[in-house]
């Protein structure tokens, strides 16, 4: 019995150490390139682990044309939309979550719809529509498609929190003579605070990350630019320097990845609660 | 619908109806919702009765510039619907969706089971490597891709031909049709593993463990395990995360542009990739609409009976 015990234990920690490997790997592969030296990189044999290291690709990525503005640009329009989808979510949540009136299950309903449109269907009309409206090429338009885009996502998210909050607790400061704004500003608000960061990283990552719209909709104002068409582009232009390639990746993943791990716990539990209760 | 929801109506007596939460009607709930449903409104059903207006005219470049596009009613749905290479990547798109979203949830499923039964610091490092796969924007990841299994210097091949398969020195995968789409898989299913593993994991997690002790004791395998508890119980999160996979499987566009745009030929030409290079390249942006209406129709009806279910559950809840 415990010879079995301990092979299960055994294979089950292959089976753990795979799938970390798996994971990582490509990541891993990804900066260990982006520090390499070229002549090791283009070296028959590879090498796994770092011998010598270099921030010259660093440097190439960063001083390529107009990497500073598509960085500033990216930042602006993800963290815009992220702003305005929390200010518009939150009062929608609130209204769902804790009133009771009539058409609510139909709202709910046509947020839920609204999150599973494919976005992709709508890069003709939102196109057509821009440059009817003199819209083309301006980060504006970019920042209210990836608003509508991570809309309905932070409605759903947001009630899901909000639900976990005992209305109890909001009451009791009703009683004690809040106002019912001053009861969120003091008792809601700061139990909803991680669910607000959590929910803004997944929208800051969808905007961050968005490629289609940005290759559509910004085409003649080349400066306008954002970072996921920067790097494509980059890519294509820079094919043969990998190193400068995977440099340039890392600096793109590099914010994200900051944020999400400082607040891992907390951003994980919250959107796989989100989606569980969603 | 109907019938559920008049049923669902009776079945449920007076005393059960959730607590009133404060005032029963007024305008403030409609006022908070306004911003959302007017954002809704002109960035989402706006544009979607557009695209079905621009479907049903005659609308390529010179329409766009100078604006004077005329109805041609069906036509242009006539015409994709009796395009051969059109059903070709209806066919392609479904083959796509089902082998990513197969793999995905079996891989899912055996990590999440293979996470509960760790201990803590090896769950922890498993999660911690999944968290950041979930982390890497989805550019980042295409971009590393390419550089795996670049021809003469990704790592792939050189590890394939170390392994033996000397066929795979500098083996050039994206100009092979089949070899292109297996990366796109891999791509896809490493990208889509994290979340539903981890939500997965949560659901299971929230299962009383008195019931596998039950079974236990009853001397089920692992699989009877499985299939009489965990599955039935989680059923409504299986089909949720599904639902979510099919759809980011079916509209996943960027991957496959960034790295083979469709090609080479036509391999991995899926239903959006087909739609924006019929609207972009041929500037045909009345066929590219109604093919982007019918991979709509297409998930819609897929995802009927999901709807179907997720409404009956907001019923009752």
């Amino acid at each position: 019995m415990t010879g079995r015990v301990s092979t299960g234990r055994a294979l089950r920690g292959v089976a753990a150490a795979v799938v970390f490997v798996v994971s990582v790997f490509p990541v891993y592969w990804m900066v260990l390139t982006a520090f390499k030296p070229t002549r090791d990189i283009q070296a028959a044999t590879p090498t796994f682990l770092p011998l010598s290291l270099t921030f010259e690709h660093f440097g190439t990525a960063v001083s390529a044309q107009g990497f500073w503005s598509f960085w500033r640009n990216s930042v602006v329009v993800a963290g815009g939309a992220v702003l305005l989808s929390l200010a518009v979510a939150l009062l929608a949540a609130f209204a769902v979550a804790r009133l009771r009136w009539k058409g609510r299950r139909g709202f709910i309903l046509m947020v839920f719809v609204a999150q599973m449109t494919p976005w992709e269907a709508l890069l003709i009309p939102i196109y057509v529509i821009a440059r009817d409206t003199g819209m083309l090429d301006t980060l504006w338009m970019l920042t209210l498609v990836y608003f509508m885009i991570t809309l309905p996502f932070t409605v759903v998210t947001l009630r899901g929190f909000l639900a976990a909050i005992p209305v109890d607790l909001e009451e009791a400061a009703l009683v004690d003579g809040c106002s019912r704004a001053q009861a969120f500003r003091r008792v809601v608000f700061p139990l909803l605070a991680p669910g607000l960061l959590a929910t803004s990283l997944f929208g800051f990552i969808t905007a961050w990350n968005e490629f289609a719209f940005a290759n559509v909709l910004i085409i003649k104002n080349q400066d306008d630019r954002t970072l996921p068409v920067w790097l494509s582009s980059f890519s294509n232009t820079f094919g043969t320097d990998w190193g400068a390639t995977m440099a340039a990746s890392t600096l793109f993943m590099l914010p994200v990845l900051l944020v999400f791990l400082v607040l891992q716990g907390r951003v994980t539990t919250g959107i796989v609660g989100g989606a569980v209760k969603g | 619908m109907t019938t559920t929801l008049t049923r669902a109506a009776r079945r449920r007596p007076p005393s059960t109806t959730p607590p009133p939460r404060r005032r029963r009607t007024s305008w403030w709930p409609y006022l908070l919702i306004a911003p959302t449903v007017l954002a809704t409104g002109f960035l989402l059903l706006y544009p979607l009765a557009r695209n079905v207006l621009i479907s049903v005219q005659e609308f390529g470049l010179p329409q766009l510039v100078r604006g004077d596009a005329r109805f041609v009613g069906l036509a242009n749905y006539a015409g994709v619907l009796g395009d051969p290479e059109f059903w070709a990547v209806v066919r392609r798109t479904l083959v796509f969706t089902a082998i990513n979203v197969v793999l995905i949830m079996v891989l899912s499923t055996s990590v999440a089971l293979l996470l509960v039964r760790l201990g803590k610091w090896a769950r922890l490092l498993v999660m911690s490597g999944l968290v950041l796969v979930w982390a890497t924007p989805v550019i980042a990841a295409t971009t590393v891709f390419q550089w795996l299994f670049q021809s003469r210097l990704g790592v792939v091949n050189w590890a394939l031909v170390e392994l033996g398969f000397d066929g795979y020195r500098d083996y050039a995968w994206f100009a092979d049709g089949p070899a292109t789409f297996a990366i796109l898989v891999a791509l896809i299913v490493w990208q889509s593993v994290p979340f539903a593993a981890l939500s997965l994991y949560a659901a299971m997690v929230t299962i009383p463990s008195d019931l596998y002790e039950a079974a236990r004791m009853d001397g089920a395998g692992a699989w009877r395990v499985f299939s009489a508890i965990t599955f039935p119980v989680l059923r409504a999160m299986f089909g949720l995360i599904t639902c979510l996979e099919v759809i980011w499987v079916v509209k996943a566009f960027v991957q496959i542009w960034v790295i083979s745009q469709g090609g080479p030929g036509r391999a991995t030409t899926t239903l959006p990739v087909y739609a924006f290079q019929v609207a972009q390249s041929l500037q045909r942006y009345d066929l590219g609409a109604a093919v982007s209406m019918l991979m709509v129709l297409l998930l819609v009806l897929a995802l009927l009976a999901y709807f179907r279910q997720m409404y009956r559950q907001e019923e009752l809840s």
